[in-house]
């Protein structure tokens, strides 16, 4: 089966260490993957707050060029991406007027049949738990591991089909594979601010401070994310959260790619671990 | 030779002022075979009955036409004005120029025109028109209640003390339904036990009423007057007669942990022998052989058995079945609660002290599991803070059902109240839609509960429920204010919407009854007809139908029972002879129309030679299931099959009358 890999924006910049971490522990898996020749934004949540038929088209001329290209599976880490790739191609399996209208602005043949996969059901649908355990190298025994899994990965739930929109465990699921506990707490999937973090810090603030501070009350030595907005808020906010609340956190977040990697015997250095604001060197102290 | 009449009314201006009426009757009169033909200002008032039957009289009519309003509405005045004056009252045909001409249409002209058309149509028709007999089925007087709770019991009893046998059929091992797992009832909170308890006794101990608990209908056959009725006795293990309900089987059952009680909504456990609860009708246990050791161990347990006095146990007990005939029926197999686990961001399952309303009842109860004192089930310890919350399910076309459970409401308010009479100091907050209060001292009630209690009543709904440090956060919205709301609280409380039974659509199919998309019974007509169901001889009681409160299924209940001691007040029930036949010298015994029948109505009939040797098997209408429609009629393909009073013919003539 051919793989398509659509990165979006995040995994090219901010969240670079999402990509290479990515990279990485699919050389182990074994799983090759190809870039979408030519891709373009998914239009985020601009284009939809915006104007609807281009919220679908963006994410659809993705489709479509990896649908010519002859690929059946699309992996979108970033859940925003995977959410509007879903959204549009949910859209359009609704309403054939829409699909009409949208593929025929786009010019090319499409059929809107791609299975599209967000970091979390690719790693556990096409990956697979079996394989993922039996490449753990270096078990991360004794590691308590918080899920954060925001709004996206799971809801809707009409659009995702995966997981429980409410009570979501997959994540869990791979943190306990690598021999890490999992930690349970109220705000799993409790909205983190989001993009207000650019126009709104206050709000963003006070959202991602209590998940933090709950995190933290549970006992986790980390935070896994799959969602680069998520990282951005749980991480590059983190200090200015500690101030403000004058208490202190002190949570590395890492992407799960990169704990799957470190379980895989990656060092940190190859997964790019280095590049978070909060520094994760005391907690993987605890596992070297 | 065909000596017609016909009246064309003006039903004041509602018909005279967009129709021509004299004009109509002008050109009714040159139509072949009209002797006479006027028009008269309201034809259903005395005078106008009056005129009908002068001229049925003086003129010998054959024949009636009349171009009025919808046969819907006076076709039974003027066939009883008709009969009157010895004509069969299947000669009077109404043409529709009210509803479907002059309530239509702006032009009179064309109205006219068209009132003419039908007119004629209806004159060419009656030409060809047959006596018709209604028909006459004999009645079983014995009425069969499906459904012990209170609907159900309320109907049984009615019936019963109208000197009618009645059969009661319960699926649980105790009658009661819902009701009888309630606390206090709204708005009078007198004690539902209190006032449920000796309606029970009475049905048991009535000489007109059979019993028969902890059974299922099985199958059901036959018509009105005629039903016969397979009734499922579900082996309880026990000999019931001579059970004495001393309760030393139950006590000592070493199955006490584990399995839940229904009654108490999985609050408490209950043991594998058991009377649901204390006041159970009859006070007979049951063995769950689902549970139960000695089914489970092959036979190795038999503590009950040992420790009965009149050793009325017996574990090989099967199930029977019950053949009855009864003449009509009462559908009132009630409700359940929607799951509660629909709402995952409400957290039920997994938060233990979000519970649903019915929980909430039992913990109020002093039959319940704490005795009355409210106790939250994780820790035990008394909430001093509640939120409930309602339309949980109701009034949510996304997730939940689109109407509204009307009970709601009303119970969520008694639930503050009474929190606030047990709990002295605690706070309540409900989160609603609207309050829907419309019944005798319902709003007064729910007032009462704001003021006199100090429920925070918040119009919005809540998003999410998380468990933080032993306490329930409840997000939400104050859409009056615009705000945000969060409230920490000890308890949160679902107002879980209704839903039919479980199983009622299967029922419905059973018993040949409509039912709408929930699986709601519907009735025969939403407004005038509230108690009949689709199928003549079946009756329709309580929550089955919808959402009602109890008062409204006491009513409902009477009102099936004085239907059905309507009906056995007559030696005879009576069909409209309006049915169809089948000509069994043509039938080739295809049974197409057996599987387009929706009321069962045909069955096979064997026609046999002098020496019994069956020639040949044709189709048989049962006059009394059949209604009419002309489903079979159409299916036909040896055009065996005709309705009475629709005969090919008389239709044929309709349509040639407009061939000009």
């Amino acid at each position: 089966m051919k793989l398509a890999y659509y990165p979006g924006c995040s995994l090219k910049g901010t969240s670079f260490e999402y990509e290479v971490s990515l990279l990485k522990i699919l050389e182990a898996l074994n799983i090759e993957i190809q870039e979408i020749p030519d891709w373009n934004c998914c239009g985020a949540s601009a284009a939809h707050s915006l104007n609807h038929n281009l919220s679908v088209a963006l994410p659809a001329r993705n489709l479509a060029i990896a649908e010519n290209n002859g690929f059946e599976e699309v992996l979108a880490p970033c859940a925003a991406c995977s959410s509007r790739l879903k959204t549009a191609k949910y859209e359009m399996g609704s309403d054939d007027i829409l699909k009409k209208k949208i593929t025929d602005s786009l010019e090319m043949p499409y059929s809107n049949s791609l299975n599209i996969s967000n970091m979390l059901e690719f790693l556990i649908n096409v990956a697979g738990k079996e394989k993922i355990k039996s490449l753990v190298k270096k078990p991360l025994s004794g590691l308590k591991v918080a899920s954060y899994y925001g709004c996206l990965l799971v809801r809707p739930p009409k659009v995702m089909k995966f997981d429980d929109p409410d009570r979501p465990v997959s994540m869990d699921e791979l943190v306990a594979l690598t021999g890490a506990v999992p930690v349970d707490y109220s705000y799993k999937t409790e909205c983190c601010g989001a993009i207000n973090s650019l126009s709104k810090p206050d709000v963003v603030m006070a959202l991602t401070g209590k998940i933090l501070y709950d995190i933290k009350e549970h006992g986790a030595d980390l935070v896994v994310v799959a969602c680069p907005l998520c990282h951005s808020n749980l991480d590059v906010r983190q200090r200015e959260i500690e101030r403000k609340y004058a208490e202190r956190i002190g949570l590395p977040v890492l992407f799960i790619t990169e704990l799957l990697g470190l379980a895989f015997g990656f060092s940190p250095e190859e997964l790019a671990i280095g590049g978070h604001m909060v520094t994760a060197d005391k907690v993987l102290k605890k596992i070297s | 030779m065909a000596r017609i009449g016909v009246f064309v009314c003006w039903c004041g201006s509602n018909i005279a002022g967009t129709v021509d009426v004299k004009r109509v009757a002008e050109e009714a009169a040159k139509i072949p075979g009209v002797v006479e033909a006027v028009d008269y200002k309201y034809m259903c008032s005395d005078p106008g009955q009056n005129t009908l039957r002068k001229m049925i009289k003086d003129k010998n009519l054959t024949g009636v036409v009349l171009a009025a309003c919808s046969p819907h509405m006076h076709e039974n005045t003027f066939r009883k004005a008709a009969v009157k004056e010895g004509l069969n009252p299947y000669f009077i045909e109404i043409a529709n120029i009210r509803e479907q001409v002059s309530w239509v249409h702006e032009d009179k002209e064309k109205a006219t025109e068209k009132a003419i058309d039908l007119l004629k149509m209806m004159v060419e028709k009656v030409k060809k028109n047959k006596p018709i007999e209604d028909v006459r089925v004999p009645l079983t007087k014995k009425a069969l209640v499906i459904g012990g709770g209170i609907s159900g019991i309320q109907a049984a009893l009615d019936i019963a003390n109208g000197g009618v046998e009645v059969i009661l059929v319960e699926k649980e091992p105790s009658i009661g339904g819902k009701m009888i797992q309630l606390d206090e009832t709204f708005p009078t909170l007198d004690c539902s036990s209190c006032i449920m308890t000796p309606k029970m006794v009475e049905v048991y101990q009535h000489p007109n009423i059979k019993l028969y608990t902890y059974s299922e209908l099985e199958e059901v056959s036959g018509y009105i007057g005629n039903f016969n009725v397979k009734i499922k006795k579900k082996a309880r293990s026990i000999v019931e007669k001579d059970c004495t309900g001393c309760g030393d089987c139950w006590n000592i059952c070493p199955m006490h942990k584990n399995v839940k009680s229904e009654f108490n909504v999985n609050l408490s456990e209950r043991t594998a022998i058991y009377v649901p609860f204390p006041q159970a009708v009859p006070l007979i246990p049951v063995i769950d052989r689902s549970v139960c050791l000695h089914y489970k161990k092959g036979g190795k347990c038999q503590k009950c058995y040992d420790a009965c006095g009149p050793k009325c146990i017996n574990f090989d007990l099967q199930d029977e079945i019950i053949e009855e005939k009864v003449g009509a029926i009462v559908a009132a197999t009630g409700y359940d609660l929607m799951e509660n686990s629909l709402y995952g961001e409400y957290g039920y399952g997994q938060f233990k002290d979000v519970i649903s309303g019915l929980q909430f009842e039992r913990l109020l109860s002093a039959s319940g599991p704490t005795e009355g004192v409210v106790k939250r089930p994780s820790d035990g310890k008394t909430p001093e803070t509640i939120v409930f919350i309602q339309c949980v399910g109701s009034r949510d076309p996304e997730k939940g059902v689109p109407y509204c459970s009307k009970v709601c409401c009303m119970y969520t308010a008694k639930h503050a109240k009474l929190f606030a009479h047990k709990v002295h100091g605690s706070q309540s907050y409900v989160f609603y839609i609207d309050i829907r209060a419309t019944s005798k001292g319902y709003e007064e009630f729910v007032r009462g509960t704001m003021e006199n209690e100090g429920a925070i009543y918040l119009r919005g709904r809540v998003s999410k429920i998380y468990e933080d440090n032993g306490k329930l956060i409840v997000k939400g919205a104050d859409t009056l204010s615009g705000n945000q709301v969060e409230i920490a609280a000890d308890m949160v409380v679902l107002a879980t919407g209704v839903i039919p039974k479980k199983g009622s659509d299967k029922m419905a199919q059973m018993l040949g009854i409509s039912y709408d998309k929930y699986g709601f019974y519907t009735e025969s007509h939403p407004k005038l007809r509230p108690a009949e169901s689709s199928t003549a001889g079946i009756y329709l009681a309580g929550m089955a139908q919808g959402p009602r409160d109890i008062p409204e299924s006491v009513v409902s209940g009477s009102a099936a029972a004085s239907k059905i001691l309507g009906l056995f007040s007559k030696s005879e029930y009576e069909v409209e002879g309006t049915i169809a036949s089948v000509n069994k010298t043509t039938c080739v015994g295809c049974f197409y129309c057996r599987r387009v029948c929706a009321y069962s109505a045909i069955s096979k009939e064997e026609i046999k030679d002098r020496n019994g040797n069956v020639l040949k098997v044709v189709a048989n209408v049962n006059s009394g299931l059949c209604a009419g429609c002309g489903a079979c009629v159409n299916a036909c393909f040896s055009k065996s099959i005709d309705l009475k009073g629709y005969l090919d013919e008389q239709i044929f003539a309709e349509i040639k009358s407009l061939a000009v």
